[in-house]
């Protein structure tokens, strides 16, 4: 490998943004049919260098250079015509738009007279859909996917062209465990081709199984190449944070009290059906299942933005109908929602304005927003959370996208409800802040709360819960102490099998 | 991300791109007519943009929680011939509170529509518009209205008066901007509407009623714009059914060059404020050079569309784009 040309070489690249030094001299290579990940806590530069490298933005110095030759990127489309692929990490579909028209945007086929050669078009498209094995064709509406759905279309995207390299930013962050591996099959089908891959993940089990090489940033520098066979977890954290993590659990010694919230027999149309649990002050309840078992869906019934069909809900013992989601917060719940950008946050807005937006009636001096006590949260929860940005006033579009989450989250945390329901609370935040999150939803059960949280990564159900609700097509199949819980038979649980000691 | 294609220059010109064609507007119209910087000439601009002005406060609140207002022309027509009838069947002093409770109840029935079912805000004020100047139509029988006793009546002092050497239309101008400015910028309401218009379902999950926002912002508007009507029949004391066609599109104008984004989320009173006065200084400049009246629609319209134009190009960091 070391004698070869890199598919693409970035040299002594500094970007700078108002306040923020994003990028300062990173240099950065990846050999053709390598896997190179690209690591570093939340604002450390790995998108910002990969959008100079997609020609998103122009960098202030440096070189970049593809195959031998130096390149200035202007624009994504002109990256693109040099064979640098980009998937991003927010997703960028268009979502009126059916799934071929969005991956082949602007390139459409075309018959005589610029028509558009819809046959063509969507035989393609569904032979590249074919490859991921994905489960919706070419005709559907990008606006009707799932989240982890249209992640995939992100992807096919990427299969379109012949690509020399192609920048994976956190790919896998809304995947299914399934879908996960359909990508891996697919990144290791580019690499048998020779394509130079960059991977940027924040999790470590998947860094281990598919890269060959870890470039690691820090606040904007380059901090060094490890070759994966060759290292640790302890070794990549201490590079990207500068100290060990601590990722035993908070001992739990606190009391468990009332049932804060039971659910009866609840149902919403197909969505799920005869829905039965509670959560107790002090308790951490997690729910796992795959995309589409109706766990969301759960959620957003407790959080009044859907009608349910039929059952019961009870607060502190008392049957309660939530209507809205005022109802819900003014009723103690909060809800961490999926999807932060379309859900969770005003990006045109301000970082205070976003994390007090839930309680800004509340925040009054006479007339007006007590923008004082505002900051005051703000500043409470920046430090909490660790959020790295110049100052309240920055847009939220501007942060990087671990510390939009973070926002998210303390948005919620402020408003201290008696039910958190936190719906993938650690998408696409780093290692030493997901620990620092999973202590926070002990500390906060310790203190009284009811947390539910919602996750597609069993480590972190398995982590934080005291007891772990499977569910399988809208359906709890178990429901397990932390005593009795397995990656097995949770495994089991959620795929659908049942077992003889199923309920 | 925004791209950051443009040079410095580039960058300054797209964002600050109406202050600076507005003062090469300036410089020119200086060049052009002496009278054009004269004291009187600036008071005479303020004062008659101060009724375009205070519907387009109202129409700011609207533009900003993602909607549109095309409906204030009409009703300003309404509002103007309502309020110089029941002069002088009721007397001045119930016909002021009458005519803002009719025009509430026309705000009050697009935020339902908008607002509550959730209708398309274009549609919907677009139909008002020509429902409303039906009604006027209705309302006046097709004729003129006139104050019968033009000389006795305190009526006029809202158009023509002055305070503290300043005429009265201004002082409420000023007054109305500075009390929606700060309830814009500094209430929870106003952090609301930003809300909405910048991530409607955002909004929602943070527990703000979104219906409830865009129907207070239309109410606002139909405030405004009676507030208009108002000061037009205090100016004139007498109008046609038709005195408002037409000023849908330059309050428009004025709240985009004020620099509010047409899909939502962004905008100030203040810069809006600023987009008036842009807007009547440049129609008045066109005047003095010369310029027929009737030309002044399609100098509006060039306004309108250089606006919009400049604003998106400001988000997208360059003058053209291939993709949206
Ligand atoms: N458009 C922008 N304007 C201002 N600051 C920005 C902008 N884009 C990024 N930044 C800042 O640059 C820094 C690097 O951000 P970047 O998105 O590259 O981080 P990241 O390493 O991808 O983090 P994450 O793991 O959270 O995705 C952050 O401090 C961020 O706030
Ligand atoms: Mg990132």
């Amino acid at each position: 490998m070391s004698n070869q040309t890199p598919a693409l070489r970035l040299e002594g690249i500094v970007k700078t943004f108002p306040g923020v030094r994003a990028l300062d001299k990173v240099s950065f290579s990846v050999m053709p049919g390598e896997v190179h990940a690209l690591m570093g806590e939340n604002g450390a530069g790995k998108s910002t260098l990969m959008k100079v490298l997609g020609g998103i933005y122009q960098p202030e110095e440096g070189r970049i250079i593809v195959g031998e030759q130096p390149v200035v990127m202007t624009s994504p489309l002109q990256a693109k015509a040099k064979g640098i692929v980009f998937i991003h990490q927010e997703l960028s579909l268009a979502e009126e738009l059916t799934v071929a028209e969005n991956i082949y945007l602007g390139e459409l086929p075309k018959k005589s007279f610029g028509r558009v050669d819809w046959q063509q078009l969507y035989a393609q498209t569904d032979e590249i859909l074919g490859r991921l094995k994905v489960g919706f064709d070419a005709k559907t509406k990008v606006g009707d996917l799932s989240i982890a759905n249209q992640q995939m279309v992100e992807i096919a995207r990427a299969l379109t062209v012949e690509a020399k390299a192609v920048i994976f930013d956190e790919p896998t962050a809304s995947l299914t465990d399934a879908e996960k591996v359909v990508l891996f099959d697919v990144i290791e089908d580019l690499k048998a081709h020779g394509v130079g891959i960059i991977y940027i993940s924040h999790r470590m089990e998947e860094i281990f199984k598919i890269t060959d090489r870890i470039s690691v940033l820090r606040d904007g520098h380059y901090r060094g190449t490890l070759t994966t066979a060759e290292t640790d977890e302890d070794e990549i954290t201490q590079l990207m944070i500068g100290r060990k993590l601590d990722l035993s659990r908070n001992a739990s010694h606190h009391e468990i009290g009332d049932i804060a919230l039971e659910v009866r027999n609840l149902s919403c149309g197909k969505l799920f059906r005869n829905i039965s649990f509670d959560v107790r002050r002090g308790e951490v309840v997690g729910f796992y299942g795959l995309v589409g078992a109706g766990r969301t869906e759960i959620a957003e019934t407790l959080f009044g933005l859907r009608e349910p069909s039929g059952g019961e809900i009870l607060l502190d013992g008392q049957p309660t109908v939530i209507h809205s989601p005022a109802d819900a917060i003014a009723k103690g719940i909060s809800l961490v929602p999926e999807d932060r950008k379309g859900q969770g946050l005003i990006l045109g807005m301000n970082c205070r304005d976003n994390m007090t937006l839930p309680q800004v009636s509340d925040l009054k001096a006479g007339p007006f927003v007590a923008e004082g006590a505002e900051i005051a949260i703000f500043d409470q929860y920046r430090d909490r959370l660790d959020i790295r940005t110049p100052g309240w006033k920055q847009l939220v579009g501007n942060l990087s996208g671990g510390n939009q989450q973070k926002i998210v989250i303390g948005k919620w945390l402020s408003m201290h409800p008696n039910v958190l329901i936190v719906d993938e609370p650690t998408r696409g935040i780093d290692v030493g802040s997901k620990s620092e999150i999973h202590n926070l939803i002990r500390e906060l059960a310790s203190q009284g709360y009811a947390v539910i949280v919602i996750s597609s990564e069993m480590p972190e159900v398995l982590h934080v819960s005291d007891r772990i609700v499977a569910m399988f097509s809208g359906k709890i199949i178990r429901t397990f102490t932390s005593e009795e819980v397995t990656e097995d038979n949770l495994i089991q649980a959620i795929s659908g099998i049942t077992s003889d000691k199923a309920a | 991300m925004r791209p950051s294609n443009l040079s410095g220059v580039g960058t300054f010109l797209a964002k600050q791109g109406i202050l600076v064609a507005f003062a090469l507007f300036m410089i020119g119209f200086t060049i052009a007519n002496e009278r054009f910087l004269d004291p009187d000439n600036i008071m005479g601009v303020i004062r008659s943009s101060a009724i375009l002005g205070v519907m387009a406060l109202g129409v700011t609140f609207v533009v900003i929680s993602g909607n549109l207002d095309l409906s204030v022309g009409s009703m300003m027509s309404f509002a103007t011939i309502v309020v110089l009838d029941l002069h002088d069947k009721i007397g001045p002093t119930l016909a002021i509170p009458s005519m803002y409770a009719m025009v509430l109840c026309l705000g009050a029935l697009i935020g339902f529509l908008v607002g509550y079912l959730k209708l398309n805000s274009l549609i919907v004020t677009l139909g008002m518009l020509s429902a409303i100047h039906g009604l006027t139509l209705t309302y006046s029988g097709g004729k003129n209205m006139d104050i019968a006793d033009k000389e006795g009546t305190w009526f006029s002092v809202f158009g023509q008066s002055d305070a503290l050497g300043i005429p009265v239309p201004i002082l409420i101008f000023a007054l109305l901007a500075s009390v929606l400015g700060l309830a814009l910028a500094k209430t929870p309401f106003g952090r609301k509407v930003y809300a909405v218009g910048g991530n409607g379902t955002a909004a929602t999950f943070s527990g703000i009623r979104r219906a409830r926002v865009v129907f207070t912002c239309y109410l606002a508007s139909a405030f405004c714009v009676g507030t208009a009507g108002l000061l037009q029949a205090s100016r004139s004391l007498g109008s046609q059914n038709t005195v408002g066609q037409g000023l849908e599109l330059e309050v428009l104008a004025a709240v985009i060059l004020g620099g509010a984004s047409l899909l939502g989320g962004s905008g100030t009173i203040f810069k809006t404020v600023i987009g008036v006065l842009i807007l009547g200084f440049i129609q008045n400049g066109l005047l003095l050079v010369g310029l027929q009246f009737y030309a002044q629609y399609v100098v509006t319209w060039i306004i309108i569309i250089l606006a919009v134009w400049l604003d998106i190009a400001a988000k997208r960091g360059k003058l053209w784009s291939p993709i949206a």
